[in-house]
């Protein structure tokens, strides 16, 4: 019985606060088990990471290491593979993406929602027959374009796909088009040419709109590993996906700790960027739901 | 009143002036957008079509128009029709689980103060994580000796399981770790859902005698979810349909093929293989169904959205 | 029996006082408003009434029952919300079916699969689908029966929500607040539909309002309440005409009532603006006693009033307003430190009236409210003056 506790008037004889407790453990009991779900893969990459090879392969299961083994995984899983390169790669490449997305989205939703040129309809629906195409389908051609530009291995290559985000137009479109015309056309009265009026005026409005963007996109192409996987070889480049790939088959995937160091390497960013900015990250998934 | 002569004449032309001013600023807004439009989505399109209608292979020299034979080829092909059907299988089991899971969870913690904030930054943790870096650990957790979910199984005296390397349990195990990944993300938008039901109806409701759990559920809460519930379906399902990363880490489409995804043929094909025309057919199968999800969206929650 | 009784309710939330210690006895059909400004506990009241809060101290009965232990739907209380929380997914004809449904069929009877099985569930609906058409035709919403919330207007949605309530024949009436989404000339129709509603049926309605138009015009009785208290308690004219405290007699009555300083000067004579009253109060001298005159009770005076049970002041007038059948002149006293005075007038004598003209208002003084320092009424001693006692909290 899903009976939330709400303010529905709670009566006074004893049995229905019993009941009421009773639900209430229920309903934690619920909750704590899916969280512990949620939590073990992130618990057991921690504590592997900490542990010595003999604790690992025994037979017997523990949580807690009794040797502190982190410092040796750790150091070997940095010395095997660039790490930290991978977390740089996956930098440079989440914000290469996002400037572009945002420097072409914009100007390009504004011109949807409030200007009126030929063609407009047609670019429109162009964008939204764009929203059901998924990366990988224009994957082929774009590599064999690329192949034969040589630009294959490049930070551009791996970019390229994603620098028109068609959702960004979308959401952005929407939220143009509730900003006030009056605005606009005071700034245009007021001499403004119409390029200051969309990135003094019209974005600044816009931020938590963008922002929310910004986290959907940085989260995707974080772990994005399909588009690397096809267009990088050289390690030199990988993005932590790709990355964790080429270490996972360097050690033959029995080096359990240092694997598991890795694994904390790479995912770390993401989750601490996650815990500090969280009701960012909340509110953005929430507002590009509710489109 | 010389004024309200020379007006008009004036208005017009410089309204003309500005009409253009507009149109040319838009398609110069337009433009960049216009141009990456083309060049990464409508030109690969063209282009696919075309090779999905030739033999070409990477590298190679010929190209032979064979028209649908690469279509006929893969619809008949055991592995892409196995393919076809664990791709179907995947959605099948991770969409109910990945959608009823969240919704049971954004529900439970819906009504929460002290607890909810902990909880959702918990339920979350997982789509925040790198899926291929997790890949790693979920395989260490499952393994067979020293994995502890076998440990687990011992302990309460079941035999191990060897979870990944198992035709009939692989892709069912990739399932979950799929609802693992894509739990939290639905019960976000689960609980903005739910936040925007108000609350006076359930307070009416309990007037009106509709106080228990299960009546208030079923009358109220389920039915103003509906917009909700059909978006998070339809996205699971695309998630769930574009599988790719767990199986190209963890089982490289075995044990025995029964891991063999769509999209991970569609790789092999295309850049392993270099069937670049037989890739490029089964593309379009895959662009289908996807399409065809997208479309069910959008009709569906046009309908359903009455209020 | 649908009588209502309160005892001592007390409610706070969190460290906040809303409601201390509240008693109130309505009487079976009676119309009760409980009104006051935001904040005063009404809606607070009248949700621990439904059973939607939970009171932290004192009783509720109905018809003579204790209801505290009883879940809302136990207490055969009906309400009318500020938003109608009509459900929206459901047209007309199931919002007003659906306390039938509930009450009528058992849960299993009303899951979507299992439903199928019950073959007493077609007799109940078909009684259900009688009672709703009932209803329905009372409040003429038969053709609108299919629609759905969003297809309705304002008031349309209203009467849906007072279709729900009626259908099920409940003993009181709950209404927080239902005219507030109204515009103006819905609202004063839908006054004289409610009141009349309220004929028809004999239930008992409690209705909470801040308005107190609304208050005068549909009571029987009125409870005005301020900072979780009853100020007073009696019918529209008791309350207009014997306010019990400052805050009551501002309150009710538009215009708002003129307040004068009056001081309490030797023997307790009252003394206006310098000027001795032919009213004596029982305080200390040198108190300050204010004095309530309704904007009707004051008019134009030529030349100094002669005789006493008459007080006078001198203001120059700062504003008209036509309001077609009468005006109302707004005055400035000058040289005191006192807001301006209101006048009702015909509009013949307010035309006479130049702007900014010095004038002499007068009004008679049995025709003024007594209140002390701390805001109760007084009674005044003296000739010509109607004695009548402190009107009791507690009618």
């Amino acid at each position: 019985m899903l009976a939330p506790a709400s303010s529905v008037a709670a009566v006074s004889p004893a049995h229905s606060a019993a009941r009421r407790f009773l639900s209430l453990v229920l309903i934690h009991g619920v909750l704590i088990a899916g969280a512990l779900f949620m939590l073990a893969p992130f618990i057991w990459m921690l504590v592997t990471s900490i542990k010595p090879p003999a604790e690992i392969f025994s037979a017997e299961i523990a949580l807690w290491p009794k040797q502190f083994y982190g410092v040796e995984n750790y150091r070997f899983a940095m010395e095997k593979a660039p790490l930290l390169r991978f977390a740089l790669n996956g930098v440079i490449l989440c914000a290469g993406i996002l400037v572009v997305q945002l420097l072409v989205a914009i100007p390009c939703a504004y011109a949807l929602a409030k200007l009126d040129f030929p063609g407009r309809n047609l670019l429109f629906v162009l964008v939204l027959l764009g929203l059901c195409i998924p990366v990988q389908v224009p994957a082929m051609p774009l590599y064999i374009g690329l192949a034969q530009l040589g630009l294959l291995n490049t930070y551009f290559a791996m970019m390229v796909p994603f620098f028109l985000s068609v959702f960004a137009i979308f959401l952005f479109r929407q939220f143009f088009r509730s900003f006030p015309d009056d605005i606009i056309n005071a700034a245009r009265l007021d001499g403004m040419s119409e390029f200051e009026i969309v990135w003094r005026i019209v974005t600044p409005s816009a931020l938590p709109a963008i922002a929310a963007f910004a986290v959907f996109s940085t989260v995707a192409h974080w772990n994005d590993l399909y588009w690397p996987l096809i267009v990088i070889s050289d390690a030199k480049l990988a993005p932590p996906p790709l990355g964790m790939m080429f270490f996972a088959d360097a050690e033959t995937g029995s080096n359990y700790g240092a694997l598991t160091a890795a694994a904390t390497i790479l995912t770390a960013p993401l989750v601490l960027a996650f815990l500090i900015a969280r009701r960012r990250f909340i509110d953005g998934i929430t507002m590009t739901g509710v489109k | 009143m010389t004024l309200a002569l020379d007006m008009p004449v004036q208005l017009a032309s410089s309204r003309r002036r500005r009409l253009w001013i507009e149109r040319v600023t838009g398609l110069g807004f337009a433009a960049p957008a216009l141009v990456l439009l083309l060049l990464t989505i409508l030109v690969p399109l063209a282009v696919l079509v075309v090779l999905s209608l030739t033999n070409y292979e990477f590298g190679g020299v010929d190209l032979d128009f064979v028209g649908l034979a690469n279509f006929q080829k893969a619809l008949a092909d055991p592995i892409i029709r196995r393919s076809l059907l664990n791709t179907l299988i995947y959605v099948a089991i991770m969409v109910p689980g990945g959608v009823f899971g969240a919704l049971l969870i954004a529900i439970l913690i819906h009504r929460r103060t002290r607890s909810r904030s902990l909880y959702e930054v918990i339920y979350f943790l997982p789509v925040t994580s790198t899926l291929i870096a997790m890949a790693t650990v979920w395989q260490f957790l499952l393994h067979p000796s020293l994995g502890p979910i076998n440990g687990l199984l011992k302990w309460l005296g079941f035999a191990p399981v060897a979870f990944l390397s198992e035709p009939s349990t692989a892709l069912a195990t990739l399932a979950v770790i799929g609802i693992w990944q894509i739990l939290g993300f639905n019960m976000i938008l689960f609980l903005a859902g739910l936040t925007a039901i108000p609350r006076d109806l359930y307070e009416a409701a309990d007037i009106d005698g509709c106080s228990s759990g299960v009546d208030r559920f079923l009358t109220i809460t389920w039915p103003l979810l509906g917009p909700t519930t059909m978006f998070v379906v339809i996205t699971t399902m695309i998630t769930a349909f574009k599988i790719f990363d767990t199986v190209a880490v963890m089982t490289r489409g075995g044990p025995v093929g029964s891991t063999e995804v769509l999209l991970y043929n569609i790789y092999l094909e295309g850049f392993q293989y270099f069937h670049t025309g037989y890739a490029a057919a089964l593309t379009f199968i895959f662009l289908a169904f996807i399409l065809v999800f997208s479309a069910v969206q959008t009709f569906a929650l046009d309908k359903k959205v009455h209020y | 029996m649908a009588t209502v009784t309160l005892s001592s309710i007390a409610k706070s939330f969190g460290p906040t006082r809303v409601l201390g210690g509240v008693d109130l006895d309505i009487a079976d059909g009676e119309f009760l408003t409980l009104v006051g400004p935001s904040g005063c506990g009404k809606s607070t009241l009248i949700r621990i009434i439904a059973g939607l809060e939970h009171q932290d101290g004192g009783a509720v009965a109905i018809g003579g029952q204790p209801v505290d232990h009883l879940r809302p739907h136990e207490r055969r209380v009906a309400m009318v919300f500020q938003s109608y929380a009509l459900y929206p997914h459901m047209s007309v004809r199931q919002n007003i079916a659906l306390p039938l449904t509930m009450s009528r069929l058992k849960l299993w009877q009303r899951l979507p699969l299992l439903r199928a099985l019950s073959g007493q569930r077609r007799t109940v609906m078909r009684g259900i689908e009688a009672d709703v058409a009932a209803a329905a035709a009372q409040l003429q919403l038969d053709h609108l029966l299919d629609r759905k919330p969003a297809q309705l207007s304002g008031g349309q949605r209203q009467r849906v929500a007072l279709g729900r309530a009626m259908v099920r024949h409940p003993d009181v009436f709950l209404m927080d607040e239902p005219l507030s989404n109204l515009d103006a000339k819905l609202r004063v129709h839908m006054r004289t539909e409610l009141a009349e509603l309220h004929k028809r049926l004999g239930a008992t309605f409690v209705y909470v309002t801040h308005d107190q138009v609304e208050a005068m015009t549909m009571s029987d009785r009125v409870a005005m309440m301020d900072s979780g208290t009853i100020l007073q308690l009696g019918t529209p004219s008791q309350l207009y005409e014997k306010p019990a405290s400052l805050k009551v007699a501002q309150f009710i009555g538009s215009p708002a009532i003129n307040l004068l300083p009056g001081i309490v000067g030797a023997g307790g004579r009252l003394e206006l603006f310098g000027r001795p009253m032919a009213l004596n109060v029982q305080q200390a001298q040198g108190q300050a006693v204010t004095l309530g005159v309704r904007s009707e009770a004051l008019s134009l005076v030529q030349g100094e009033p002669a005789g006493t049970g008459r007080a006078w002041f001198s203001a120059r007038l700062r504003r008209k307003e036509n309001l077609g059948s009468e005006y109302i002149l707004h005055f400035d006293l000058a040289g005191r430190d006192v807001p301006g005075v209101t006048m009702r007038t015909s509009p013949a004598v307010a035309v006479g009236i130049s702007e900014a003209a010095e004038v002499t208002l007068g009004f008679d003084e049995s025709a003024c409210h007594l209140f002390a320092a701390d805001g109760e009424r007084i009674v005044s001693r003296g000739p010509g003056v109607a004695t009548a006692s402190i009107v009791p909290l507690r009618a």
